[in-house]
């Protein structure tokens, strides 16, 4: 594996693999000192065109962990600012000995973009709406270990509520829930949902709550009220959000995921520390052994693996 | 460490019976008790096999010494984290790492099925001292094949067994054979210089892809 750019990319094979090595890494972060000299003398850069404290101290974190060196690069503090176009930023950078550029930007397709400029892998932390694969294999990685489950996840039905329409997390999760074999829904206003749904889709949250192995809440960008898809911050919740008595009517083993940050009073309307299936900090945990897994499979396990049918 | 000259390959074909493999085992049980009787480490024994050729092995050694002299706790440990030659060979992941007891002034035996060129020992080393600093480290192995790269030598032997690196030893409790290197593994091997036994063999090995899996 040379790039995770998106989920597709890697196919169902490329996820078991990542989901297989993560088990590795969360072994390595049980530990007094999780820690471990996997990657020395690797550089990964991380480069955030858009802000993203968790998702960056996440990869700096998963890097340190396999003891890689780290750059991060935002753009407030960039040249970007000063008129350097996106290709010039790439090329600077990695003439600095760069092995992973890590990138988060505001459109869609900029990692395949990168990866035609310089020889680096490149991780995909969120491009525009179109995908975030780390975030889904983390949140993969996250049900399979609540739900016990160590290979698919056969059957388990998932709702993914919210805005559909704009997620880049809500995409790349229908990927790898439907290739792990779960039964995804999508529950959303109209409005906020793509004009061809990936998957089945209800406006009606009431009817599949009892019904749910996994409640995967999205956040609510406030932006989209202004542009007039949703009529109210209210009426969102009212009909949208998990309030207490839809927390009462999920099933008892239901997990309740959301990738945060969360807005609590808009998309979540109970405090997760009183939901015995909230698993939102277990999801951040997981994102460090996730990134950690992306990471040593395309820097180090990975490269150039000879075909074993031959043996 | 002295040169070996490189061995003709000889015909593959079984070189330890699964007898042969039974008797190995009590006798290296046997010199693992007298070792560390004699310099009073008994109790802070603890047998770790290497994931994942030696994790059979230390089980089937810690039911002999048992059965000799009283339960010892055995473990596993995982390497891959800690080799020199990552990228330079793929790595079959998700071994687990399980050490049952506190390593601190512990006597740990490694226990790896195949002594090749000592990287995997090297990479156990420093896996190891993540967790504690042992009294002592000690190393039983079932087959020595030679072609050490690094300055590492085994306390306990199961079977000297002088190899060519064209030749793969294949150990499983049913018995140790030699079979020829597949060609792809040679070319990763020339250029890693190979791990315990070079490139994809051991996952091969791991996953049956031989149809002995390492049970």
């Amino acid at each position: 594996m040379k790039h995770l750019r998106s989920i597709a990319e890697i196919g169902i094979e490329g996820v078991q693999r990542l989901l297989e090595l993560t088990d590795t890494m969360v072994d390595i972060n049980r530990r007094p000192n999780p820690r471990v000299p996997a990657l020395r003398g690797k550089t990964v850069c991380n480069l955030f065109f858009e802000d993203s404290t968790r998702t960056r101290l996440s990869f700096e974190t998963a890097a340190k962990r396999l003891s890689a060196d780290v750059m991060t690069f935002t753009v407030g503090t960039s040249a970007v600012n000063k008129g350097e176009s996106l290709r010039d930023t790439i090329e600077t950078v990695a003439a600095m000995g760069i092995d992973a550029f890590v990138i988060r930007h505001g459109s869609s397709g900029v990692p395949w973009q990168v990866s035609r400029w310089t020889t680096a892998s490149v991780i995909n932390a969120g491009d525009g709406w179109h995908g975030h694969p780390t975030q889904a294999l983390l949140d993969a990685y996250t049900v399979r270990q609540a739900l016990g489950r160590t290979t698919g996840l056969d059957g388990v039905r998932v709702a993914i509520v919210g805005d559909i329409r704009h997620s880049r997390v809500a995409r790349s999760d229908i990927e790898v829930f439907t290739a792990l074999g779960a039964d995804v829904t999508l529950v959303a206003p109209v409005t906020l949902l793509p004009p061809v749904p990936p998957a089945p889709a209800t406006d009606d949250l009431d009817a599949v709550v009892e019904k749910v192995d996994v409640l995967y809440l999205l956040r609510m960008q406030r932006e989209r009220m202004q542009e007039a898809l949703v009529p109210s911050l209210r009426e969102y919740s009212a009909r949208f959000g998990l309030t207490a008595e839809r927390a009462r009517r999920l099933p008892e083993h239901a997990l309740v995921m959301h990738p945060g940050p969360m807005n609590r009073g808009v998309e979540i309307l109970v405090d997760p520390a009183e939901l015995p299936g909230a698993v939102i900090t277990q999801q951040v945990a997981n994102g460090v052994a996730v990134r950690m897994a992306v990471l040593f499979e395309l820097l180090g396990a990975g490269r150039d693996v000879p075909v074993e049918e031959s043996a | 460490m002295r040169d070996e000259p490189e061995r003709p390959a000889r015909a593959p074909g079984l070189v330890l019976s699964q007898d042969d493999v039974r008797r190995a085992v009590t006798r290296m049980a046997h010199e693992i008790l007298e070792r560390n009787a004699r310099d009073g480490r008994l109790d802070s024994l603890v047998l770790l096999g290497l994931q994942r050729g030696g994790v059979w092995l230390a089980e089937r050694l810690g039911i002999e010494i048992a059965r000799i002299e009283g339960p010892v706790p055995v473990g596993c440990l995982d390497v891959s984290m800690y080799r020199d030659d990552i990228g330079l060979r793929p790595v079959v992941p998700a071994g687990r790492t399980d050490i049952p007891v506190d390593l601190g002034g512990a006597t740990v035996v490694l226990v790896d099925d195949v002594l090749f060129t000592g990287r995997t020992v090297r990479a156990a080393l420093d896996a190891v001292s993540e967790y504690g600093r042992p009294r002592a480290v000690q190393l039983a192995v079932l087959v020595d094949r030679g072609h050490r790269e690094l300055p590492i030598r085994p306390d306990f032997v199961g079977k000297n067994l002088p190899t060519s690196t064209r030749e793969d030893v294949v150990v499983t409790e049913h018995g140790v054979e030699i079979a020829p290197v597949a060609r792809h593994e040679r070319a990763s091997a020339s250029e890693s210089s190979g791990g315990k036994r070079p490139s994809a063999s051991e996952g091969a090995v791991s996953r049956g892809l031989r149809g002995r899996g390492t049970q």
